[in-house]
């Protein structure tokens, strides 16, 4: 090995450190700054009221209509977006086992779907209402919300149901199961731990998305609906 | 027990399972043609080019140039990516390459805190860190003035809401390869440098490729991080220290007071079905880099 050879390998070795305690350290700033800037403000008062006037100058009140709006949204959507999305990741793994073209080109829709940014969906979402002559709602907020989590739901919950293995479906139609009674009684059941883990991770996908939200959800300072919009709206509006 | 019988509760959730099926599959064709039908109105009175590179935006005089919106979209994501694709693909190589299994069980938790932290606290702690930060160290020094709300803000906190994402499925690539390539090059003497840069980067190529891609696509659509440290300032940026726009934010800011102003609706309406299209498009390309990876 030339001595060249030799600088190259420990170059890039350092380099290679320095870029993972890099990842590292800024995720430690991040919680560092802020715990530092939130912990002081944070209060009893805070999460129990409602703003009052003057809130976002410093004045009284708290964050409670944004916190329980932010916590309706995601459940709702979570709970619409689980209704449509359990049937299609089973209907995928138990009915379309044998057309396996058919399965590779809905995981492909659904990877595309999966990327599409979340400010698109708030368009959608809006256009939609206007098209129905709605308002926004928290209705709309959900119904936006469930569009954007349903593919990272399904995604997930196919991962865990596609390793059920074959021989378990192949027991239940011996026994004389229909395929209904295999995807809900049997799949469910197998992977079930897999699937409240899609649902969390849905959940936290939904609860922190303030773009699909913006336009749909709508604010207001009273304990109806709000959401991480809110969050966004009131720092905005200081800057 | 049950209100329907057997052969009734099958066709009940076979029904349930294929509608909810149907309306999954249609979801982008729906996304697209909606937003296509409620942008047709623009698209009636101008033609395609004209938006995309005409430079004037001001809606209230019926112009509609997206130029400085796509080109801050561009500087942003661009920046982000060089800044991400180094660290993310040195990250991989040494995470997978030199250190021992438990550190892999340090970096999975910490890399998916970030992917957690949702992208409005990105946007604040990139209010509270970077844009201070930019406004009275890096511009000074660099002798620049700025005011902090920047491109390159935007892109540095950008840079680190995609870097799980990107760093995770490099991470998998990396993973699958096989040892026996590995090994082979070493038993013929190569160091273990020699032995990534010439075997294991090139073997995972198109993956790295496709990783990259994925990053870019999400980088490009990213909304509230971006516009809460961009400075939204309607102007072609000059520097990586200027303010800039994005098509993200642009649709995030305008969507109250887009009623008034005829066209102006649609105008945004366009700005999304943009987004969609490079989206879909990224996507699109980077699947097939996937496949092509997955074939050998």
């Amino acid at each position: 090995m030339t001595r060249a050879q030799k600088v190259e390998e420990k170059f890039f070795k350092l380099l290679m450190i320095l870029a993972t305690y890099f990842i590292l350290a800024i995720l430690a700033i991040i919680i560092y700054s802020i715990f530092e800037k939130g912990l002081k403000s944070i209060s009893w008062e805070m999460l129990t009221q409602v703003p009052q006037g003057g809130y976002y100058y410093g004045k009284g009140g708290g964050i409670l209509n944004a916190i329980l709006g932010s916590l309706a949204l995601a459940s709702g959507a979570t709970l619409l977006a689980f209704l449509i999305g359990l049937p299609v990741a089973l209907y995928l793994n138990v009915f379309l086992i044998r057309h396996k073209r058919m399965i590779s080109i809905i995981r492909f829709l659904l990877d595309l779907v999966w990327g599409i940014p979340s400010i698109v969906y708030g368009a959608f979402g809006f256009s939609l209402l206007i098209f129905f002559g709605l308002q926004t709602s928290l209705l709309a907020g959900i119904l936006t919300v469930t569009l954007f989590i349903l593919p990272i739901m399904i995604r997930s919950m196919d991962e865990i149901l596609s390793t059920v293995p074959v021989g378990l479906q192949e027991a239940a139609y011996s026994l004389g199961s229909n395929k209904s009674e295999i995807a809900f009684k049997i799949f469910t059941r197998q992977s079930f731990s897999g699937i409240i883990t899609a649902v969390l991770l849905s959940f936290g996908r939904g609860i922190g998305d303030a773009a699909a939200v913006l336009f749909t959800a709508g604010y207001t300072d009273h304990l109806q609906v709000c959401s991480p919009g809110d969050l966004a709206n009131g720092i905005t509006r200081q800057k | 027990m049950y209100l329907l019988n057997r052969a009734q509760r099958h066709t009940v959730n076979s029904t349930w399972m294929i509608i909810s099926l149907l309306l999954v599959a249609l979801l982008p064709f729906l996304l697209f043609i909606g937003l296509y039908l409620k942008s047709v109105l623009l698209l009636h009175d101008y033609s395609l080019f004209d938006l995309i590179f005409s430079k004037t935006w001001r809606p209230s005089a019926g112009k509609f140039g997206f130029y400085p919106f796509i080109i801050g979209s561009i500087w942003v994501t661009v920046v982000a990516m060089l800044i991400t694709a180094p660290v993310c693909l040195l990250t991989a190589i040494y995470v997978t390459q030199y250190t021992k299994k438990y550190f892999l069980r340090i970096m999975h938790p910490a890399i998916d805190i970030l992917a957690g932290i949702p992208s409005v606290v990105y946007g604040l702690w990139g209010i509270l860190v970077i844009v201070p930060f930019i406004s009275r160290y890096l511009g000074p020094w660099m002798g620049v003035k700025t005011m902090g709300y920047s491109i390159l803000a935007a892109a540095f906190v950008l840079s680190i809401m995609i870097i799980p994402f990107v760093l995770n499925i490099l991470i998998e690539i990396f993973r699958a390869i096989p040892t026996e390539l590995k090994e082979a090059t070493l038993s013929l003497g190569a160091t273990q440098w020699q032995t990534i840069k010439h075997v294991l980067v090139r073997k995972a190529l198109p993956g790295i490729i496709a990783a990259f891609g994925f990053g870019l696509a999400r980088a490009f659509g990213e909304t509230m991080a971006v516009l809460m440290v961009v400075g939204n300032v309607v102007r072609l940026p000059k520097s990586v220290f200027d303010p800039g726009y994005t098509l993200p934010a642009l649709i995030a800011n305008n969507y109250g007071e887009m009623l008034s102003i005829p066209k102006y609706d649609s105008a945004l309406m366009f700005a999304a079905l943009l987004l969609l299209a490079v989206s879909l498009f990224f996507n699109l390309v980077m699947h097939f880099f996937i496949v092509k990876y997955n074939k050998y």
